[in-house]
């Protein structure tokens, strides 16, 4: 529980911190999160979100130091996910199950397929204005940012808007707004964009369009996870332009994994030959690094070697969660490039090209497989394997 | 002719079509390319559901 925060005249962050919570469905945070839920007081109460079930009596509490929560009259749902209506049901019992539940058209659908009850559901889509009491409320349907129900709800006399989990960050800690924390959030948020929101950067990029087009005056950007943009709300908009170009820079990574050490020796020597052509490079074990860790590096990254072992006709089982989870998330603007040890019939190079392929990729070279452990001339072409696609990368650069 | 809608709540109105992913307006369920996904989601063909 923490002391309600007063982000406006009347306008409340009651949500909670999850300081425990490690993995977010496969997602590894270090630091926790917040699940953030917004109290608008006024002629009319109106709860915008709500936090993981496990948290309903703290959200309940944090109201309580405002004001008694029957006497909300309404809520507003812009995310069906249950990190943000968990505590739905709970809140719905307490204030009486006839009172408005304000949600976008997949919103309703969604929740009803979470909670499987008819709730007073009020859809409202794009460019409806609600008032209530005294408040203000515009809706922005933001679908497939990142679920099919999610929007934004912005507050146009107060410049507020609330965006869900765009321009969220997986942090829990003793600071609450941008202007607080300073640089520290950045990986965070840029974190989050990498695992959660990349695969929909085409949306992000008509969204932006749209919401310059509308001219939203926006002073504050309230996410459903982490800290509040209240300095420099401009600061998260510009880095999403950024990050949904999905512009490469002039760095490279080498993900392996290794049976025997032999594709170990292989990816160091790989790396070796990138950096001979003065690229950046990260050397990534697939069983040191955890694959939302290699999902931020790639966000940015213009080249991607992929080492893995033969095991059993097929790829290693630990390269074979990371490329699942990259390939899910669709980086686009990547050269690639395979290698990898093998004892008889190797066919994991053969395999890993598919992948790149099958991601958009562009395979450098056909990769380089080694029978058992590399000699001096199998090490050889790994090296040449990596100046190659550093090559290939700044001639894309330069072009 | 008829609109088809995705799991993810996109409808594929065949008036309309999908300019931005070069399918002109006119253009019928049935004669879309193989290789043509729901813009929103990325779901392909066979998940969406014929509107009444």
């Amino acid at each position: 529980m923490f002391t309600p925060i007063e982000l406006a005249d009347g306008i409340y962050s009651v949500g909670c911190r999850d300081w425990d919570i490690r993995d977010f469905h496969g997602y590894y945070i270090p630091e926790g999160t917040t699940y953030n839920a917004f109290l608008v007081t006024g002629e009319q109460n109106i709860l915008i979100d709500t936090v993981k079930s496990n948290f309903k009596d703290e959200l309940l509490a944090n109201i309580s130091r405002i004001m008694d929560p029957k006497n909300i009259d309404a809520v507003i749902s812009n995310h069906t996910e249950m990190d943000h209506s968990g505590s739905l049901s709970a809140i719905m019992h307490k204030i009486g199950e006839d009172k408005p539940l304000y949600c976008s058209k997949m919103g309703a659908q969604n929740l009803k397929n979470h909670f499987n009850r008819e709730y007073n559901f009020q859809v409202v889509g794009s460019g409806d204005t609600l008032t209530l009491g005294n408040r203000t409320f515009s809706f922005l349907e933001t679908r497939m940012l990142h679920w099919p129900d999610s929007m934004f709800t912005y507050m146009p006399d107060e410049k507020i808007l609330f965006s869900s989990d765009a321009f969220g960050q997986h942090y829990a800690g003793d600071k609450f707004f941008d202007d607080q924390i300073g640089d520290y959030i950045m990986p965070h948020a840029r974190k989050y964009y990498a695992n959660i929101l990349l695969h929909f950067s085409p949306r992000v990029q008509t969204l932006l369009a749209d919401v310059a087009k509308m001219n939203l005056d926006i002073r504050m950007i309230c996410p459903d996870h982490g800290i509040i943009w209240r300095k420099d709300p401009s600061r998260i908009i510009t880095a999403y332009d950024r990050w949904s170009r999905q512009e490469p820079v002039n760095k490279a990574l080498v993900i392996f994994d290794s049976m025997w050490e032999s594709t170990t020796k292989m990816a160091r020597t790989v790396t070796s030959g990138i950096e001979s052509e003065q690229v950046g490079v990260r050397l990534m074990n697939t069983r040191k690094w955890h694959r939302s860790d290699i999902m931020t590096e790639i966000l940015d990254a213009g080249a991607v070697a992929v080492g893995s072992p033969t095991l059993n006709n097929g790829i290693f089982p630990v390269i074979a969660d990371v490329l699942t989870y990259i390939k899910g998330l669709r980086p686009q603007n990547k050269l690639a490039a395979a290698f990898g040890s093998y004892g008889w019939s190797g066919e994991a190079v053969k395999i890993l090209n598919k992948e790149f392929e099958e991601m958009k990729w562009e395979t450098v070279d056909p990769g380089v497989k080694v029978l058992y452990v590399p000699d001096e001339d199998d090490l050889k072409r790994c090296f040449d394997l990596g100046a190659t696609l550093a090559k290939k990368l700044k001639e894309k650069l330069n072009a | 002719m008829d609109k088809y809608e995705c799991p993810c709540g996109y409808v594929y109105d065949p008036a309309e079509g999908d300019i931005e992913n070069g399918i002109d307006p006119g253009t019928a369920w049935e004669d879309l390319p193989e290789s043509w996904v729901c813009p929103l989601c990325g779901a392909e063909q066979e998940y969406f559901e014929k509107m009444d």
